[in-house]
């Protein structure tokens, strides 16, 4: 009997400790939304999301600006990484002799172990240099290096092994049966992979997308110290940004003593969190949907 | 035929060029810090504390940051640990680990897991406000703790489901209750809990963003929970801007001792991982 009781009491316990966890979700939301609050009273959503004023001092909180610096990195990371990667996972899955695929894989594993702001150190002591001596004299006339183009370089690096992984075990997934049929019917590999593969894996490349996007959005440091922090909307590719995570890692805990600057720090963070729940619960959804679909 | 043929191989070299660039990215890095730190690697890097101020001082090295994440990284992993585990075997052991409620509460983990460590910070920094703690060890060991959580929980997770079905029945068959059971499984999974300790562990000694507002900085070594506790990302971040050459030495140095600690963290546990993931989380 007594035993009995303590499995009652444990799995009491054990469910406390799950609802609290997985509560976190909507008590980071309604945290940060308790205290941007604030703002939100003074200013409207409209007005936050597409006035590129930025005078802390006047009240005057646009966050355009830093709303465009997260999308210009993103994109340039997305736009880098997402061919490569997809190139690379089609090598490593269809074309890699065993040998080097067992060399590969690790590879990928441990470049997504490398910390953030080593990336970040990478960036300025080899990417800054590049863009500011060989790229970008090219194109402009002077660029420091400092960047959206470096941050989105960085980023692309970070998010490699992200995108590698998930769509090589999508695509491992798919039944040989179908490449088979495809390669027996006279088709190249390559148009295997165009016609079939490409086709069969597209559900798990977008939701690979997805999350990389999402993790590039939130990226704070190795961002921070490779774009130039420049509050204005960049117009090229070699013009320095300055994204929302940076905004909120540069300026907590010293600004605090200009009012409303904690509620406007806070509404960034209210606004990576929203945009990033819901890229994360999409794509989850996708993959859990294809795993599903597999087992059945 | 000819244009088909050519089609092949002009993408097969391109397949090639990209897997060079993704995984030749790894070496470039690694080479990268490698080249810069070494030069400043010594003893004192790793003994001393900085002298005269991480800032502006020129001798020492980064003790206080190495023991800081040490203690930020281990404390926080225990913590988390503390929390995961019962979590783990509820949604494994008492929901049955198969039905709508264990998947949503699966996906629930995995979108933590992709909340930004910046989010993390100042969520935690919003919480010691309320609780009244100031900057210091507690703060950062709280914040990284919500921060390996999600991946403590979802790695075990996998890893419970890779116990053998028969060998949860045969306990229960035997009259066990179900927390007498989930004994039985956590003897059958201690390597990959190690597993879990070791990701957590690796994800919580590298954050920066987390850390940032929550544990402070401090040219000491902190010898209570409510002291200040430099970290060795901070110190990398806070001492490359610096002017001064050796400052900046002792970052690339840093630098170098983190990624060599992250490093072996990662092989040690993917070698341990290769046993029990299926699927692993991203």
């Amino acid at each position: 009997m007594f035993r009995l009781l303590k499995d009652k009491i444990y799995s009491k316990l054990m469910l406390v400790f799950t609802l609290a966890s997985v509560s976190l979700v909507l008590l980071i939301g309604i945290g940060l939304y308790y205290k941007s609050l604030p703002l939100l009273h003074k200013l409207s959503w409209g007005t936050l999301l597409t006035s590129s004023e930025w005078r802390p001092l006047k009240g005057l909180f646009g966050f355009f600006p830093f709303i465009m610096g997260t999308l210009w990195v993103t994109a340039i990371a997305i736009i880098i990484a997402l061919p490569l990667c997809l190139l690379t996972s089609f090598y490593i899955t269809e074309y890699a002799p065993a040998r080097i695929r067992k060399i590969l894989i690790p590879f990928v594993n441990l470049l997504s172990g490398i910390p953030p702001v080593i990336f970040g150190v990478w960036g300025v002591l080899f990417i800054i240099p590049l863009i500011q001596n060989h790229i970008a004299p090219h194109f402009v006339e002077f660029s420091t290096g400092y960047s959206v183009l470096a941050g989105g370089v960085v980023l692309a690096v970070m998010i490699f092994p992200l995108i590698v992984s998930i769509v090589c075990e999508v695509l491992m997934t798919i039944p040989h049966e179908l490449k088979n049929a495809s390669l027996a019917l006279g088709a190249t590999k390559w148009e295997t992979i165009k016609k079939v593969l490409l086709r069969k894996a597209k559900p798990g490349i977008i939701a690979a997308t997805v999350l990389a996007i999402s993790r590039a959005f939130g990226e704070t440091i190795a961002v921070l110290m490779v774009c130039g922090n420049n509050v204005a909307v960049p117009h090229s590719v070699f013009d320095p940004g300055y994204p929302l995570p940076a905004l909120i890692a540069n300026n907590y805990g010293e600004m605090l003593s200009i009012p409303m600057y904690e509620s406007a720090l806070m509404f960034a963070a209210l606004l990576l969190f929203i945009i990033i729940l819901l890229f994360n619960i999409i794509s989850r959804l996708i993959l859990v949907r294809l795993e599903r679909g597999l087992s059945e | 035929m000819i244009r088909r043929k050519l089609e092949e191989s002009f993408f097969r070299v391109l397949m090639v060029l990209a897997t060079i660039i993704v995984a030749g990215s790894f070496f470039l890095i690694v080479g990268t810090i490698f080249y810069k730190g070494m030069p400043f690697m010594n003893w004192d890097m790793v003994t001393k504390i900085p002298g005269g101020g991480f800032y502006i001082g020129k001798e020492g090295g980064v003790l206080n940051a190495i023991i800081g994440s040490l203690y930020v990284a281990g404390g926080a992993t225990v913590l988390g640990l503390i929390i995961s585990i019962p979590v783990a075997i509820y949604i494994n052991m008492y929901m049955n680990g198969k039905n709508y409620v264990a998947t949503g509460l699966r996906i629930a983990f995995d979108v933590l897991f992709g909340i930004p460590s910046i989010v993390y910070g100042a969520f935690g920094f919003f919480i010691m406000i309320y609780l009244g703690i100031r900057a210091s060890l507690l703060g950062g060991i709280l914040a990284v703790t919500l921060l390996v959580i999600p991946i403590l929980v979802r790695t075990l997770d996998e890893v419970i489901q890779t116990v053998p079905k028969e060998l949860r029945d045969a306990a229960l068959s035997l009259g066990a209750t179900r927390w007498e059971m989930s004994k039985v499984v956590l003897r059958q999974i201690l390597p990959g809990i190690f597993t879990a300790i070791l990701l957590s562990f690796g994800r919580a000694i590298g954050d920066v963003a987390s850390v940032l507002f929550t544990a402070g900085f401090s040219d000491n070594i902190p010898t209570s929970l409510h002291q200040p506790a430099a970290t060795l990302p901070l110190a990398i971040f806070f001492q490359l801007s610096s002017p001064i050459e050796e400052v900046q030495g002792r970052a690339y140095a840093s630098a170098l001792i983190l990624t060599i600690v992250v490093l072996i963290i990662t092989i040690f546990s993917s070698v341990l991982a290769k046993r029990f993931s299926k699927n692993k989380i991203q």
